[in-house]
């Protein structure tokens, strides 16, 4: 904490290298643990793309006959990490039998900001406790104000030996206007 | 010690340290205004105290974060009150950050030479916000989890860097171990770091800059930062605290909800209070327009905040940034009191919420039981909790027919009347003693609304049972005590142990000429007539198991049946379910000691 004046080096011009050699020289040697920093840190977007997997969900019985709407959680192997897990709850869909006779599977996220979507007490509309969505019971937005930018997202559904109901389960990015798998 | 004390600030210089640091001249004297900007420090050296104690109690990972933040909160001494404080400071330094805000503001003392120390408190504020947004997901559970999945959505609309910045801000495709580590690492050592440089900045700017004095007290003379100004800080510091223990006492330390569930619907997902503006903000911007109303919007607001310093060189432009802070202030506060009031009048909400809550409350009971919380974490231990799960499932694929003392399991009244028996109490005395009730037998209550309404049991009720003499009932009464003692219910233990005589001779009853059941029933080793459902281990664990599995298998209705579908073997229940159901269909679950 002295007071004295600090009087730059003499001869700028031969200081000027050492400067340089000096930023330069510094700035490499903490560019590395930056580098292995950053480089460990960017590991997430190195993923490998999710492929929607058949899973089996339940049978045909358990869905309404009525047409309404019924929820399903979807067990399947999953692996977090370092660790991987059996035959694990890893999300839910809403399963219904169409008009047409088939089964029609709708992932439970809300495509606006990743809220649990509700269906109404009255079975016949579902909607997002956060935002207010609101989709009719095919999944396809019903109201002009609602926040979502896409329908729910439809997940394929393939019906096994009579009854086993597999669906193709995924995820999709929120908030945008197409269905792109996360 | 004074030559070792002089030793020490030869060496250190520490004497003219001490002294920069206290003997601050206060141009017009020590005021009470001036304690905002301490009471933030003083603020955050709480958070880093309690922080760092949790820490060294936290486990960042989804299968021991909420057990971890549990038993912080339950088991480890004085955790709920560290955990409070922590909790409730975090809010308290939100609003004393808006007030220390609004007086630079208000004082004009963002203006020049004092432009980038406003940048500064700006950058700290953010910061702030952003200790609470990861802080709110740690516990990792329920509330955190949905809110903080809003929160990462948001993120990932921005156009372009979105989707990526969401996988590195989750750490992957999918919410799991990595979210809480990188959280983590955000919470508890990129943020506050910035915190730390950020604040010397800010202080050694104060300090160059000096106090910014009214006009009013210009006149006055001269005081000192030590002690005058510290006592005053110190008092301010004080009323902090004390609020934030009042809070902490009164609310009964810091919330902690169920374990986060990603296939469990969470429809009071809601973000700490001051983020309620922007959730209440999300829902007026329909479909395309939610990067406008999540950031394009809120950059704006923040980008003229930050222009401030600039803003305020022009004439009037003090006052048009007064104009904008006074704008936002009174948006922010409409906003946030219209999303609290939208909830309070939605119904659905406020029952979500008790739910939320009673669920929360069921997890520190199993958490608490002899069992504890299994190495499979909190999540697993609730699923298998018949005392919670049992309503849900039988709600989902039992109510369609079955009541459950009048309501639909989860207390939610079914829009048909029932078609199938009620089944609350099952395998009591109660519920045997009304469906051999000649005038109950065939209400909806019973058998009312099936086919057995013309079944051989309703004729034997109505018909046989009606003109029973004294020493029939007096059997009968034997008989419904046997076959309800067949249940073992846990409820009716005691009553079972004392009316064991009563027992014995109701099993004799069972197959006597008197009562006859065995004529339809087997009972024990008689199997006279084998076409209704087997009496032995009646409502028992496995005799509900095995209904629920097929009620067509001979043991049960055989050709009876009338429409219960074979959960299990159709595969619609699961073995864990129909065992789920069947515990708390008899009442058989934890219950802590004291209730």
């Amino acid at each position: 904490m002295s007071d004295e004046k600090i009087e730059p080096p003499a001869e700028p011009r031969r200081s000027f290298l050492t400067s340089m050699s000096a930023i330069v020289l510094g700035a490499v040697a903490s560019i590395v643990p930056v580098a292995a920093g950053v480089t460990v840190l960017l590991d997430p977007l190195r993923k490998k793309e999710t492929a929607s997997a058949q899973v089996f969900v339940t049978r045909l019985s358990a869905v309404p006959e009525d047409g309404s709407p019924k929820k399903f959680t979807v067990e399947m192997d999953r692996v977090d990490a370092w660790a991987t897990y059996s035959n694990t709850p890893v999300g839910a869909v809403y399963l219904r039998r169409t008009e047409s006779g088939d089964v029609a599977a709708l992932n439970v996220v809300c495509p606006h900001a990743g809220c649990f979507v509700g269906l109404a007490e009255d079975k016949a509309r579902f909607g997002c406790p956060c935002h207010n969505s609101s989709f009719d019971l095919d999944g396809v937005v019903n109201d002009p104000s609602s926040p979502s930018p896409r329908d729910m997202d439809s997940l394929a559904v393939d019906v096994r030996n009579g009854d086993e109901i597999w669906v193709a389960f995924q995820n999709f990015l929120p908030g945008r206007h197409d269905k792109t798998p996360v | 010690m004074e030559n070792l004390l002089n030793w020490l600030d030869d060496r250190t210089g520490y004497r003219s340290l001490v002294k920069n640091a206290l003997y601050e001249r206060i141009p017009g004297g020590a005021r009470w205004r001036y304690v905002w900007g301490s009471t933030l420090m003083f603020a955050m050296f709480v958070q880093f105290v309690t922080g760092l104690v949790l820490w060294a109690a936290y486990s960042a990972n989804a299968q021991g974060a909420w057990e971890s933040v549990h038993y912080i909160q339950n088991v480890m001494y004085g955790g709920w009150m560290l955990r409070g404080i922590h909790h409730y400071m975090a809010q308290v330094t939100i609003v004393l950050l808006v007030l220390h805000l609004m007086q630079v503001l208000i004082d004009g003392a963002y203006r020049a030479p004092r432009e980038v120390n406003f940048w500064f408190g700006l950058g700290l504020l953010g910061l702030v916000l952003g200790l609470s947004l990861t802080g709110y997901l740690l516990p990792w559970d329920q509330k955190g989890y949905w809110a903080t999945k809003v929160a990462t959505s948001i993120a990932s609309m921005t156009p372009v860097v979105g989707p990526a910045m969401q996988q590195l801000m989750v750490g992957g495709a999918e919410y799991g171990h990595h979210t809480l580590t990188r959280f983590f690492a955000l919470h508890a050592g990129a943020l506050p770091a910035g915190i730390v440089l950020l604040i010397v900045g800010h202080v050694y700017l104060f300090r160059r800059h000096g106090i910014t004095v009214p006009k009013k007290a210009a006149e006055k003379p001269d005081g000192w930062f030590w002690p005058e100004q510290v006592l005053k800080d110190s008092v301010a510091s004080l009323i902090v605290m004390a609020t934030v223990l009042a809070l902490v006492l009164w609310n009964g330390g810091a919330h902690l909800g169920a374990p986060a569930d990603p296939t469990e619907p969470y429809a009071a997902a809601r973000p700490e209070w001051y983020f309620m503006f922007l959730f209440q903000w999300l829902k007026y911007f329909p479909a395309g327009w939610e990067v406008v109303g999540a950031q394009i919007i809120p950059g704006i607001a923040v980008g003229m905040i930050a222009a401030m310093p600039i803003i305020g060189k022009w004439r009037l432009g003090h006052r048009f940034n007064l104009g904008v802070a006074a704008s936002l202030l009174l948006g922010i506060t409409m906003l946030t009191w219209t999303a609290y009031a939208a909830d309070q009048a939605d119904p659905a909400f406020v029952q979500a919420r008790a739910q939320a809550e009673s669920i929360a409350e069921r997890v520190s009971e199993l958490a608490g039981s002899p069992d504890g919380i299994p190495a499979a974490g909190g999540l697993a231990m609730l699923r298998g909790d018949p005392a919670t799960q049992g309503p849900i499932i039988f709600e989902a694929n039992c109510s369609i027919c079955h009541q459950y003392n009048g309501h639909d399991g989860l207390g939610g009244t079914p829009d048909d009347e029932p078609s199938a028996s009620d089944l609350g109490g099952y395998g009591s005395r109660e519920w045997l003693t009304g469906l051999l009730d000649p005038d109950r037998i065939n209400t909806p209550e019973y058998f009312g609304n099936t086919e057995h309404t013309n079944g051989r049991m309703a004729r034997f009720v109505q018909r046989g049972i009606a003109g029973f003499d004294d020493d029939q009932r007096a059997a009968l009464r034997n008989v419904i005590l046997a076959v309800s003692a067949e249940a073992e219910l846990p409820s009716q233990a005691t009553a079972d142990e004392a009316d064991q005589d009563a027992i014995r001779e109701g099993r004799i009853a069972i197959s006597s000429e008197a009562i006859d059941c065995t004529r339809c029933h087997t009972y024990a080793d008689v199997a006279e007539g084998d076409v209704a459902p087997v009496l032995t281990g009646w409502a028992s664990r496995q005799w509900i198991m095995g209904m629920l599995r097929n009620p067509s298998h001979p043991l049960y209705y055989g050709d009876n049946n009338d429409r219960m579908p074979a959960f299990g073997d159709e595969g619609i229940l699961s073995e864990a379910e129909i065992g789920l159901v069947a515990d708390w269909l008899r009442g058989d679950w934890f219950v802590p000691d004291g209730n």
